[in-house]
C-alpha cells in the first residue's frame, strides 16, 4: 500500500464527493423519518429515478442523435445548450430543475396514495408498503426502460460534463464534477437548513416532526407539510441521482439500493431526523468509506462503514447530533 | 409452585371439538396425499420442489416471527442467521461426511443452530437497548457484513463467491433418502410412484416445522411469551413490573437466529450447494414480508405469507419451465417480467387494504394500540364533521 500524502488527499477528496452524494440522499430519509417515524425505503428508488429522467433530458437538450431521429424541433435548442459555457450551465441548470420537479412529485405521489392510507396502521405497514414501492419502481425501470446499463452521454459517446481538471492541488487533481457536485450539495444543504430554521413553513416543518398532533390543533395543515417533505427529499434525491450519473458515467434500474443503505446509514449515524446530522454523516461516512477502500481493503468498504455505524450507534444511541429522547410514559 | 402445577394439571383440558378435530385430521392427510401424488404424477415432481423451498421459508418465516411478531424487534438482517446456519453446517458436515455417511445431516443440524444462536447473541448483546428503527439498520448492516465476509473469505473457510462445498467434495444425502428412493417405487394410474429425493426433503421439512410450531406453541405461553407480549405493548411498564427486558430480548433474538440456522443448513443440504449470493438484503426483506404480510405473531399467517411471497413466484416460474402452461416466448418473458411489478403492487395494496395481514393473530387483535385512540378521535371527528357539515375543516 503506498501511503502517501496525495494519496491521503485524493481519497479524501473523492470521499467528500462520495459524501456530498450520500448527503443529499440522506435528507431525504431524514426528512420523512423525522415527520412520520418511518423508513421510507423506496427512497433510493427515487434517487434511481433522479439518474434517469435526468438522462432523458440532457438525451433531449443536448444529444443531437435525438434530433436527428426525428425530434428536428429540438435542433435549435439543441445548438444553444451545446455551444460555450454559457449553454453548458443552462443545460445542467435546466436537468436538474426538472429532474427535482418529476422525482418530487413521484414523491408526493406516493406518499398520497401508498403511505397516506397507512398513517394510523401498525408501525411496520407503512415500511412494507414502501418496499412494495421500491420492488414495483425497480422493476418498472427494468421492464419499460431498460434492463441494462445506459451510459450516461451522447450517442455518439461524449460525455455530457467533460472530464476536465478543474485545479490540481499538492499534485492531486480535482475535476470539475468533483467540484460541481461538492459545491452543488453544500449549497443545498445550506439552503434546506436556512429553510427549515427560518421560514414559517420550515416552521410548520418542526412543530409537525415534534408532535404531529399538536402541531394540527396550532393550524398547521399537517398533510401539506407532509407532502412537502415527500417532495423536497425526494427532489433532492434526484439532484444526487443525476450527479451519480454523471460522476459513474451510467444508470442502471438497480443502482439505487447501495447508495440508498449507505444514506440512511449516514442519516443514523448523524442522528435520524436530524438535517445537519445526516449532512455530517453523509460526508463522514463517505471520506470514511473512501479512506477505508484506499489504505485498508476495497472489497471490505461495506463492512467497514457498517461498522462504523455500530460503533456509532452502541456508543451513542442517538446518532452523533440525535438528541437522547426520553420514553414517554 | 408445587400446588399450582397439580392444580393446572387436575384442571381437564376442554375437549376438542369434533369439527375442529376432523380438519386436523384432514390437514394431514392432505399434507401427506397431496405431495405423494404430485410425485406420482407424470411432470408434477417439480411441485414437490418447490413446497420444500416453501417450507424451508415457512421455517425461516416462523423463526423471525418470534423476533417481530412475538417481541416486536425489527429485524433486517435476519438472513445472516440463515447464512451462518447454513454455513457452520455445511462445514462441519463436509468434515465429518466421511465418517458420519448419511448421519451427517441430521448431526450438524446440532452445530448449525449453535451457530445462529450464537451469532443472534453477539449480535444482540451489544445492539438490542436500541431504539426500534436503529435496530432495524444495525441488524440490516450486520447482515451485509456476513454477506461479503464470506463472499470476501474473511477466515479462509467459505471459499468466497464460489460457496460450498469446495470443488469436488460431495454431499451425502442424509440417511435414508437413498434407501427410499432405490426401495420405494410402485406404479400408480397417474405416472410411477418413486421416492424422489424432493419428497424425502419434503418430509424433513414437514417434521422440522411442526417441531417448531410446537416449540413456539409452547413458549407463546409460557412466562417468556407473556414477558415478550408485556414487552412489545409497552416496554416501560414491562421492566416496570419485574422483566428483565435486555434477557427476554436475547431469549428472543437467540431463538429466532436458531431457528433461523437450522433452516440455514437444511436450505444448504436441499441444494446440496451453498453461496453467499443467497443472502443477500433482498432476501431478508422478503422474510420480513413474510411475517408482515401472513400476520405478525400468527403461525397460520406466516404459513399462508410464505406460499404466497415465495410459492407463487416459483410456481409461476416452475409451470412455465416445465411446460405445462404454454405460452409464446414473449408472453413469458413478460410474465417473467411483471411477476416482481405485481408483487410490489400487491404488497402496496395489501397494506392499504389489510395491513394486520392475511391472517391476523388472535392474541395481538385483543391488545391496546396506540392507534385506537386515534381511531376513535377520527370517529368523534366524523361525527362532529356530519353534525357541522357547513364548516370547513381547515376553518377550525
Amino acid at each position: 500500500m503506498n501511503f502517501t500524502l496525495s494519496y491521503l488527499l485524493e481519497q479524501t477528496i473523492n470521499g467528500i464527493t462520495l459524501g456530498g452524494l450520500y448527503a443529499l440522499v440522506a435528507l431525504g430519509y431524514t426528512m420523512v423519518y423525522g415527520i412520520l417515524l418511518m423508513i421510507n425505503f423506496a427512497h433510493s428508488e427515487l434517487f434511481m429515478a433522479g439518474g434517469y429522467v435526468g438522462l432523458g433530458v440532457l438525451k433531449l437538450l443536448a444529444d443531437p442523435a435525438i434530433a436527428k431521429g426525428g425530434l428536428s424541433f429540438l435542433a435549435p435548442m439543441q445548438a444553444f445548450f451545446n455551444s460555450g459555457t454559457a449553454g453548458f450551465v443552462a443545460l445542467i441548470a435546466v436537468t436538474f430543475l426538472i429532474s427535482a420537479i418529476v422525482v418530487g412529485l413521484m414523491g408526493v405521489f406516493i406518499e398520497r396514495f401508498a403511505y397516506r392510507p397507512l398513517r394510523h396502521a401498525p408501525r411496520l405497514a407503512p415500511l412494507i408498503s414502501a418496499i412494495g414501492v421500491s420492488i414495483f419502481l425497480q422493476n418498472a425501470a427494468l421492464l419499460w426502460i431498460s434492463s441494462k446499463q445506459l451510459p450516461y452521454s451522447r450517442a455518439d459517446g461524449t460525455s455530457f460534463v467533460p472530464a476536465k481538471t478543474a485545479f490540481t492541488v499538492f499534485g492531486v487533481s480535482v475535476s470539475t464534477m468533483q467540484i460541481m457536485i461538492i459545491v452543488t450539495s453544500l449549497l443545498l444543504l445550506a439552503f434546506l437548513d436556512t429553510f427549515v430554521s427560518k421560514t414559517r413553513i420550515g416552521k410548520a416543518m418542526r412543530a409537525t416532526s415534534q408532535d404531529r398532533e399538536a402541531a394540527g390543533l396550532m393550524g398547521v395543515n399537517i398533510n401539506s407539510v407532509i407532502a412537502l417533505a415527500f417532495f423536497i427529499g425526494p427532489a433532492l434525491g434526484a439532484v444526487a441521482g443525476v450527479f451519480n450519473g454523471m460522476y459513474y458515467g451510467s444508470v442502471k434500474f438497480n443502482m439505487g439500493f447501495i447508495p440508498g443503505i449507505k444514506s440512511f446509514t449516514a442519516a443514523v449515524i448523524g442522528g435520524i431526523g436530524n438535517l445537519r446530522g445526516a449532512m455530517l454523516g453523509g460526508f463522514l461516512l463517505g471520506i470514511i468509506e473512501s479512506l477505508a477502500s484506499g489504505f485498508i481493503s476495497n472489497a471490505y468498504r461495506d463492512v467497514i462503514a457498517f461498522i462504523v455505524l455500530i460503533l456509532v450507534l452502541v456508543f451513542r444511541p442517538g446518532g452523533l447530533l440525535g438528541e437522547a429522547v426520553a420514553e414517554k410514559v | 409452585m408445587a400446588t399450582d402445577m397439580t392444580r393446572s394439571r387436575s384442571v381437564k383440558r376442554p375437549a376438542v371439538p369434533p369439527r375442529k378435530l376432523a380438519l386436523w385430521i384432514v390437514l394431514a392427510l392432505a399434507l401427506i396425499i397431496v405431495p405423494v401424488t404430485l410425485q406420482a404424477a407424470a411432470g408434477l415432481g417439480f411441485l414437490v420442489r418447490i413446497l420444500v423451498i416453501v417450507g424451508i421459508w415457512v421455517l425461516l418465516a416462523l423463526g423471525l416471527n418470534i423476533v417481530v411478531g412475538y417481541a416486536g424487534l425489527l429485524d433486517l438482517g435476519y438472513i445472516a442467521f440463515y447464512a451462518m446456519g447454513g454455513y457452520a453446517g455445511m462445514l462441519v458436515g463436509q468434515a465429518v461426511s466421511g465418517r458420519l455417511g448419511g448421519a451427517t445431516f441430521w448431526v450438524v443440524l446440532i452445530p448449525a443452530a449453535l451457530a445462529g444462536t450464537l451469532t443472534g447473541l453477539v449480535l444482540g448483546f451489544p445492539v438490542l437497548k436500541l431504539r426500534g428503527d436503529y435496530l432495524a439498520i444495525v441488524t440490516l448492516g450486520f447482515g451485509e457484513i456476513v454477506r461479503i465476509c464470506l463472499n470476501n473469505d474473511l477466515l479462509g473457510l467459505s471459499n468466497g463467491a464460489t460457496g460450498l462445498p469446495r470443488g469436488v467434495e460431495q454431499v451425502v444425502p442424509p440417511w435414508p433418502a437413498n434407501w427410499l428412493a432405490d426401495n420405494v417405487r410402485f406404479p400408480t394410474p397417474i405416472g410411477e410412484f418413486a421416492f424422489g429425493t424432493n419428497l424425502f426433503w419434503y418430509f424433513v421439512v414437514l417434521m422440522l416445522i411442526i417441531g417448531a410450531i410446537v416449540m413456539i406453541r409452547r413458549l407463546d405461553n409460557s412466562r417468556l411469551g407473556r414477558a415478550w407480549v408485556a414487552m412489545r405493548e409497552n416496554e416501560v411498564a414491562a421492566a416496570a413490573c419485574g422483566i428483565n427486558i435486555r434477557t427476554q430480548k436475547l431469549w428472543a433474538f437467540a431463538l429466532g437466529a436458531m431457528s433461523g440456522g437450522i433452516a440455514g443448513v437444511t436450505f444448504a443440504y436441499v441444494q446440496q450447494f451453498i453461496s453467499p449470493e443467497s443472502f443477500t438484503f433482498m432476501e431478508s426483506v422478503f422474510v420480513v414480508c413474510v411475517v408482515v404480510l401472513g400476520g405478525m405473531g400468527s403461525i397460520p399467517g406466516v404459513i399462508v405469507g410464505a406460499l404466497l411471497i415465495r410459492g407463487v413466484p416459483d410456481l409461476i416460474q416452475g409451470l412455465m419451465v416445465a411446460g405445462v402452461i404454454q405460452l409464446s416466448g414473449d408472453a413469458t418473458s413478460m410474465i417473467t417480467g411483471y411477476r416482481f411489478l405485481v408483487f410490489g403492487l400487491l404488497m402496496v395494496i395489501m397494506m392499504a387494504v389489510r395491513p394486520q395481514g392475511i391472517i391476523p393473530s388472535k392474541r395481538r387483535a385483543l391488545e391496546l394500540h396506540p392507534e385506537d385512540d386515534r381511531t376513535l378521535a377520527e370517529e368523534d371527528m366524523q361525527l362532529w364533521d356530519t353534525s357541522h357539515r357547513d364548516i370547513s375543516p381547515d376553518d377550525v
